[in-house]
């Protein structure tokens, strides 16, 4: 039930600005929902920290008590050492990740954490991707201890299954920081000695003149031997696969630069084309920075590891005590405490089971389970503590066999695409015939005019403007997304965006809402006893829409019904104790006492849906329940049926398949009671059809799907927290934006061809002086730079104004990702 | 030639200056030190009640 209490701006708490029950607990002028957060508050007070509440108001998180024995696994030496960063005698530092950081006052707090413990010498947070870092004496104060303190102020810290199995940080784009300051460098002072040259000065003083020359053949060097050097590497490893990826050309234009160059110093014949080789490999990696540059805070590979628990607490022989998940074996009885994820298949033992499955479906009803039922893993338990006997390995379990599928074990490694492969293979072999066939011309005339005349179409071929044009529009296109909320794994995800025609959805927390739908009654006052019969009544119905009104009543006890009857779609009837009860449709209530209607009860419309109730034939009133779609999703549905086939896939049932409908132009379309494997196949069959598939799903039951998927793109309320694997991750509420996301990505790999098409011009005025034998370096430096930039400028700036023109860069857009 | 040289080493050491800002990790996280540098020093003092319209 709407529960809308007018909160009193003094009764909210001084510390996490929850709303309090009274004013019973606090300290001066100050209220606090619990204790706990009065704890919080008290520790702070002690230690001086309360700038944290300056800073913004009501920042605190309210902790998490009662912890018991929960970090004991934390003692054990070989699960510490690997969470432990950096280890000396007396120092460790170590890396948590804290999901509750979420302002400024948690960044300040964090980073004061000297401040509460002497034994901190140091911490340092990072708030995109919400980790803190603290080195701490471990000689007085342990692992365990660090992480109660964190708990304690209600930061608690996230150990997770995954973060002892993934230690190794990307140094790639760190790599790619130094060999960009190395070419930047080389190429700004072999700008430099070269401008002698470009002005027409002539240097009298021969020693002066050769030792310029000189000393730019050595500041080629580790542009060539360094910076450039992966490109090498790249071309030879596509020559394996007998691909000819764009790197090949590129290397061929570098290895010409430089042996021509060497050729001409050696001889002193040139000066060489040191300039347009260190700017080559200047201009080329810094468009690979922009192509890399990614959301590196999200993460876009998560799997089951990602959110279970490193340990369990088991019970052995009367005993509680907590072991890594590793060694948890099948019959193992484990304890579950309220808030942990169960990691396992297994059989509720003891205790009651409330248990929320939203990382797994996307549902966020709780579910009861009693005594003696199976319990699937990747649930929370929201309820007490429970005890379960294991009956499947972790790895086996009904949701995380998910990932024995072989396309999880798949890598993705396309960082060249297809279509940029395809190109620069019919570019390669038509330059290369261009190449040959000149010096073979010149050949008849002068064997030195030849060779010249062979390298300098490579070197002028060399597609610096085509690789350019690639990574600055799709690396434009894809901060422009990510302003709209909308964050990429990488730049040719866009690419696979603009080839999609088909859309498949999944229902729950995709194109619903979750959480609470609201529901409210209208009519007469319900007394006790009818709210009991009432939900007694649909407790027997799994309809999703008596699941909501069971929710909404409150009732201690439940009475017997008899005589219980359903009808799908609408409504069920049934007797306790000599009365009659009716919950449904209208036509269902009011099929047989057509004198109870009353006009008030028949407003009806789009947004809500009515459930009426009638007893004894005396017509009560009904329930409203909002539809909890996404605002706009109907027009969303409706403009992408113009140019996408749609298909729905939902886990539940069809319970909403009517109002689905209304979205969705064919009922075909409409695919229910999907389970994750239902779902990967289904993707995977319309792919055998040559579909190309964007799957748009939100829960760990979509993973697979979304994987398989040309383009999966995961829905989340917000950014930074779990969302399963997939190529992109999309804020919830810009869901609306869709149609025009992948328009947008049209026009972007539209904008490539065209800029391809300018890169070609260039090419072409370029080989036309090469293959007459009057490319001098002079030339070759101008031709360079100026193909490059403009295809910069063109790609970039019309990235900029389709985005304008379809409003996804508006000026107001700079909002960074701050606090929700 | 001399001054080419000496324009050469400076130069380097601009170098040597961003490999070594790299290496210490300042381009790894470019948004926190903007929210930091916002941060008061003057937490000792309790009755700073005002700084809180400024930093909201």
């Amino acid at each position: 039930m709407s529960t809308e209490k007018k909160i009193e701006k003094s009764l909210i708490c001084y510390h996490c600005g929850d709303e309090c029950n009274d004013d019973s607990i606090r300290i001066d002028e100050k209220l606090f929902c619990c204790n706990g957060c009065k704890t919080v508050y008290e520790i702070l007070d002690e230690n001086k920290l309360c700038n944290y509440y300056n800073l913004e108001e009501s920042p605190g998180i309210s902790p998490n008590f009662g912890l018991g024995k929960r970090f004991d696994y934390l003692d054990d030496q070989s699960i510490a050492q690997k969470l432990v960063d950096f280890q000396d005698e007396s120092f460790s530092k170590v890396t948590f990740h804290i999901p509750q950081m979420h302002c400024s006052s948690c960044i300040w707090l964090l980073e004061n954490l000297y401040k509460l413990n002497h034994a901190i010498s140091h911490s340092n947070a990072d708030f995109l991707k919400k980790n803190v870092s603290v080195t701490f004496n471990h000689n007085i104060f342990t692992l365990k201890e660090l992480v109660k303190l964190l708990t304690s102020i209600g930061y608690e810290p996230q150990i997770l299954l995954e973060s002892v199995d993934k230690k190794d940080e990307d140094k790639t784009s760190q790599s790619l920081h130094y060999r960009l300051g190395v070419a930047g460098f080389c190429f700004a002072n072999v700008m430099l000695l070269t401008f002698p040259e470009y002005l027409g000065i002539d240097v009298s003083d021969a020693f002066l003149k050769s030792f310029f020359i000189y000393l730019n053949l050595l500041l080629s060097l580790p542009v060539v031997f360094y910076s450039g050097w992966e490109y090498f590497g790249s071309a030879l490893k596509g020559l394996r696969k007998k691909i000819i990826n764009i790197d090949f050309p590129i290397s061929l234009g570098i290895i010409a630069l430089f042996v021509r160059s060497i050729y001409e110093v050696l001889t002193l014949s040139g000066s060489g084309y040191f300039d347009s080789l260190t700017g080559l490999v200047f201009f080329l990696l810094i468009g690979k920075l922009l192509q890399e540059k990614t959301y590196s805070y999200l993460n876009f590979e998560r799997n089951y590891k990602s959110f279970f628990p490193l340990s369990v607490t088991i019970k052995q022989d009367g005993e509680e005590k907590s072991v890594p998940l590793s060694k948890l074996m099948l019959g193992n009885r484990i304890i579950v405490r309220k808030n942990e994820i169960i990691p396992a298949d297994s059989i509720l033992f003891n205790g009651n089971g409330k248990i929320d499955y939203s990382f797994v479906t996307g549902e966020s009803k709780p579910i009861e389970k009693v005594s003696g039922e199976l319990v699937y893993a990747g649930g929370r338990q929201l309820g007490g503590a429970i005890e379960l006997e294991v009956i499947k390995d972790v790895s086996q379990s009904y949701l995380t066999q998910l990932w024995n599928n072989e396309i999880f074990s798949k890598k993705t490694e396309s960082y060249f695409t297809d279509f940029s492969n395809v190109v620069s293979k019919y570019f390669t072999f038509i330059i290369l015939l261009i190449a040959f066939g000149s010096a073979f011309f010149w050949f008849q005339i002068s064997i030195g005019t030849a060779l010249n005349v062979f390298t300098a179409v490579l070197i002028v071929a060399c597609p610096c403007a085509l690789a350019l044009s690639i990574p600055f529009t799709l690396g434009n296109a894809m901060r422009i997304l990510g302003r709209n909320r909308l964050f990429l794994r990488n730049t040719s995800v866009i690419e696979e965006l603009a080839k999609v025609n088909h859309i498949v959805f999944d229902k729950t927390g995709t194109i619903t809402k979750l959480g609470h739908s609201s529901i409210i009654f209208t009519g007469d006052v319900l007394n006790p006893f009818q709210q009991k019969m009432i939900k007694s009544l649909v407790r027997n119905s799994i309809h999703p829409l008596s699941k909501i009104i069971y929710e909404s009543l409150e009732a201690d006890e439940m009475l017997p019904v008899t005589g219980f009857d359903e009808q799908p779609g609408s409504g069920i009837s049934g007797v306790v104790y000599g009365n009659e009860l009716k919950v449904g449709s209208k036509d269902h209530v009011f099929s047989t006492y057509k004198e109870n209607i009353n006009s008030n009860y028949s407003e009806e419309n789009n947004y809500t849906t009515n459930i009426y109730l009638s007893i004894n034939g005396e017509t009560l009133g009904y329930f409203s329940v909002a539809n909890s779609y996404r605002e706009g999703i109907g027009d969303v549905i409706r403009s992408l049926a113009k140019n996408f086939k749609l298909t729905l896939l939902s886990g539940d049932n069809e319970g909403e398949k009517v109002n689905l409908s209304k979205f969705f132009s064919s009922e075909d379309d409409l695919l229910f009671n999907q389970s994750p494997e239902n779902k990967l196949r289904f993707v995977r069959s319309k792919q055998a059809e040559n579909k190309k598939i964007l799957m748009l799903g939100d829960g760990l039951n979509d993973a697979g799907a979304l994987k398989q998927s040309d383009v999966g793109i995961a829905i989340t309320e917000d950014i930074g927290n779990f969302s399963p694997a997939s190529d992109a991750i999309l804020d919830a509420s810009y869901l609306v934006l869709l149609p025009k996301f992948l328009s947008y990505s049209k026009s972007a790999v539209n904008i490539i061809y065209i800029s391809f098409v300018i890169s070609f011009l260039y090419n072409l005025i370029g080989i036309s002086f090469a293959i007459q034998g009057m490319l001098s370096p002079i030339v070759a430096a101008i031709l360079m730079p100026i193909s490059s930039i403009s295809v910069v400028l063109f790609a970039t700036l019309s990235t900029n104004f389709i985005g304008k023109r379809l409003a996804l860069v508006k000026p107001e857009s700079n909002e960074r990702i701050r606090k929700k | 030639m001399i001054l080419i040289s000496v324009s050469l080493l400076v130069a380097v050491g601009f170098l040597i200056a961003f490999l070594i800002s790299v290496k210490s990790g300042q381009y790894k996280d470019t948004h926190t030190p903007a929210i930091r540098v916002l941060f008061d020093n003057k937490d000792e003092d309790k009755n700073n009640e005002e700084n809180n319209s400024g930093s909201k």
